[in-house]
């Protein structure tokens, strides 16, 4: 569904991505993980169409991305960000209505509703700015916006970076129970290798240094590493707490 | 409000048919002649109004350009200054060459106001100063000379050669050389033999021994077509002619500088020329006297006009100008750098430099203050729309907001507050800018400020400096408003 071949994206003498080969299928849940500058955010945006690859193709629906109508491809697409990304001049509500003003769609207060029901947002939040929020307020408020046109694609960058832990365990939660709920294709960048195999445990992508070093179920990158890098990555990780405590009792 | 505001202009600018405008320039003298002129046009029956000029120049440029009907002039000024190009010496060539400009010349009002150099009467004696050439044995003497004598062809470059002075020189303001004189900051200056400060100051005038300084009979300056047009009022404005002797004009100048005999006080210019004509040809002339309250309403609306249309047309030209400023890189560095570059133009010098193409009067000084609006907008729109966050525009795009929709939705309304602070710093500047309009008759609090420095009448300044004082608040107070108005709650949290 998604089809990336050969893509690279240079910034000056820094290689973002080096001749990435990357196959989605529809209806899977992607997480692309790697140390920060692996080029995982590039690489989200290459496929939204808002960063242009020096070199490579992109595919949607076997289609390549010239061939969209760019509105068109945007709707097909949900597409939230670390902080939110929301508008600070507009409420909640004005938020989450903005994509549907973008694309000329009649939209009722019960789909919002709806949405606010499915992640678990109070409603009573809607008519508030965004400052009023709290960071976990605002991510849901986000997600609700991302999925307000029903797309095909969910993209989430981060989508619970910069979140107290507490609040980042309920939403990793609801987000798991959504993306098992709504059935979409699923592609979300995250730098948390926990994080990455709760919410997509068949499909974790590790890249470095803008290359797919390795790509499979989580437990087949912990008990077959491909090199000697994604051993360290995942002993970094999971032993993050004894590293740093020592063992328990 | 735009529109409303263009029909004030329009209505201000655009004069009825059986109107005739009298010029004059600013100081006291002209100005009185200019008000008597005003009462002789009226007395015949025509509607009259006097405008008033900074120097010979543009008053002289206005009659060639039919913006005035007639206004006082001197002989000496037209021979040495205003056609100094043609080598003129006797009146008879100066009437022929009036008459090639469609102009013409009363016979002379009867008095001659030339140039004269003064010095006060404790540096004569202790100095034995009797003649301008005695300056020369005291090059440590300090000359300053009103701006237009410096630059005059009359004026200094040629009493300095004529007379070998080593003096240097500096331009003042020529009612405040008095006072400058006084306190000793000055120690010789250009005066008027009219001048109503001689004898109030007891001023020694040096003798102009090599007869430098030609005649300046005051004559009444008119266009030729003035005769075809209205010939009555060109009669009635040519009784003028041989009615004013030397000390009568001068203490017309006094009673209007110092005040009249028996503590009367300072007598209004409009006032003098109506007791002057009444005197003289035995009219029943009343002074124009408007209240102090209708003076300042007058002039409020002709300072909201000015402030008003010229900010009118910078917002709607600097907006979009600074839009596509902050849409293209390629054009943003000659918008910033074209309107910084009109920025660093004093705006005295921009109003000088477009009196040129423009002329004077109130449609200059908008173009000018105009001009001077831009930056403060442009820059700030830039910066208001290039300071928006990347995840927002990204956001935006991601979402398929694109183009005048996202301009619409997201980039204006988060450039907002920096949109506004550009309008409101340009709007309190050209607040006071404005003011500057006096300078070429543009009306607004300027007049009385500019009319007040030339004849040295500080409460006159103050009726223009302390209303424009508080426009300038108000204005900031008003953008205040609008700014909690217009900006979404949003961005205020």
């Amino acid at each position: 569904m998604i089809g990336l071949a050969g893509i690279t994206k240079r910034y000056g003498a820094h290689t973002a991505l080096d001749r990435v080969d990357l196959d989605i299928q529809p209806a899977t849940t992607t997480a692309l993980i790697g140390p920060s500058g692996c080029g995982k955010s590039t690489l989200l945006r290459v496929i939204l169409g808002l960063i242009e690859p020096d070199s490579g193709s992109v595919s949607i629906e076997g289609r390549g991305l010239a061939s969209w109508d760019r509105r068109e491809l945007r709707r097909r697409f949900g597409y939230a960000i670390q902080s939110g990304g929301l508008f600070p001049h507009l409420t909640a509500r004005q938020n989450i209505e903005l994509p549907a003003m973008a694309h000329h769609v009649p939209l009722d207060a019960r789909r919002i509703a709806q949405l606010a029901e499915l992640t678990h947002m109070d409603p009573e939040l809607l008519d508030r700015f965004p400052a009023e929020l709290s960071g976990g307020q605002r991510h849901r408020v986000a997600l609700v916006r991302a999925l307000v046109l029903d797309p095909d694609i969910l993209l989430l960058d981060e989508p619970l970076g910069a979140l107290d832990p507490m609040v980042r365990a309920d939403l990793q939660h609801d987000l798991r129970a959504l993306f098992d709920e709504l059935n979409k294709t699923v592609v979300l960048v995250t730098h948390d290798l926990a994080e990455a195999a709760y919410l997509a445990p068949r499909d974790i992508l590790l890249l470095r240094e803008g290359r797919i070093v390795q790509r499979g179920p989580f437990a087949e990158l912990r008990e077959r590493p491909a090199d000697a890098f994604v051993t360290r990555f995942i002993e970094a990780q999971t032993g993050r707490v004894a590293a740093l405590v020592g063992a328990g009792p | 409000m735009i529109r409303w505001l263009l029909a004030l202009l329009v209505a201000g600018a655009c004069c009825a048919q059986d109107r005739v405008v009298v010029g004059s320039k600013s100081f006291t003298e002209s100005a009185i002649l200019g008000y008597m002129l005003v009462a002789l046009a009226e007395d015949a029956g025509a509607e009259a109004e006097l405008k008033t000029f900074p120097g010979s120049s543009v008053a002289f440029a206005a009659l060639r350009a039919g913006e005035i009907v007639a206004y006082p002039e001197y002989t000496g000024t037209l021979k040495r200054e205003l056609l100094a190009e043609q080598g003129l010496v006797s009146d008879a060539e100066l009437r022929a060459a009036l008459a090639e400009l469609g102009l013409a010349m009363s016979e002379p009002i009867g008095f001659n106001n030339t140039y004269a150099i003064g010095v006060t009467r404790e540096t004569a004696e202790r100095l034995g100063l009797a003649t301008i050439g005695d300056l020369a044995d005291h090059p440590e003497l300090r000359l300053a000379f009103s701006n237009e004598f410096m630059n005059r062809g009359d004026g200094w470059p040629g009493l300095r050669d004529t007379y070998a002075l080593p003096n240097p020189a500096r331009g003042i303001e020529h009612a405040l050389s008095y006072p400058a004189l006084e306190q000793g900051q000055i120690d010789a200056t250009d005066l008027y033999s009219t001048d109503a400060q001689i004898a109030a100051m007891d001023l020694a005038v040096l003798e102009d021994d090599l007869g430098y300084f030609p005649r300046y009979d005051a004559v009444v300056l008119y266009r030729l077509d003035l005769g075809d047009a209205h010939p009555p009022v060109l009669a009635s404005m040519l009784r003028l002619g041989g009615a004013i002797e030397e000390d009568r004009m001068r203490s017309y100048n006094e009673r209007a500088e110092l005040g009249g005999p028996e503590d009367e006080g300072r007598v209004p210019p409009a006032q003098v020329a109506a007791d002057a004509v009444n005197e003289l040809f035995d009219l029943g002339a009343e002074a124009e006297t408007r209240s102090l309250a209708s003076r300042v309403m007058l002039r409020t609306r002709q300072h909201l006009v000015l402030v008003g249309v010229s900010m009118a047309v910078a917002i709607g030209v600097a907006l979009p100008l600074g839009i596509l400023a902050a849409r293209s890189h390629a054009f943003a560095s000659p918008v910033l750098g074209v309107t910084g570059i009109l920025q660093t133009i004093p705006a005295l010098a921009l109003l000088v430099l477009l009196i040129g193409p423009l002329g004077i009067g109130a449609p200059t000084a908008i173009v000018a203050l105009l001009l001077y609006s831009l930056l403060p907008i442009v820059r700030n729109t830039h910066a208001g729309l290039t300071g928006i966050p990347g995840d927002l525009i990204e956001s935006a795009d991601a979402i398929g907001l694109a183009g005048l929709d996202r301009l619409r939705r997201v980039e204006l309304p988060l450039a907002l507050p920096t949109i506004l602070a550009g309008i409101k710093t340009a709007a309190v500047i050209n607040v006071g800018t404005a003011t500057l309009g006096g300078f070429i008759s543009a009306g607004g609090y300027g007049q009385p400020i500019f009319t007040g420095i030339t004849q040295n009448n500080f409460a006159l300044i103050l009726e223009g400096a302390l209303p424009a004082a508080a426009m300038a608040v108000a204005v900031q107070l008003a953008f205040d408003g609008l700014e909690r108005l217009v900006v979404p709650r949003g961005l205020r949290l």
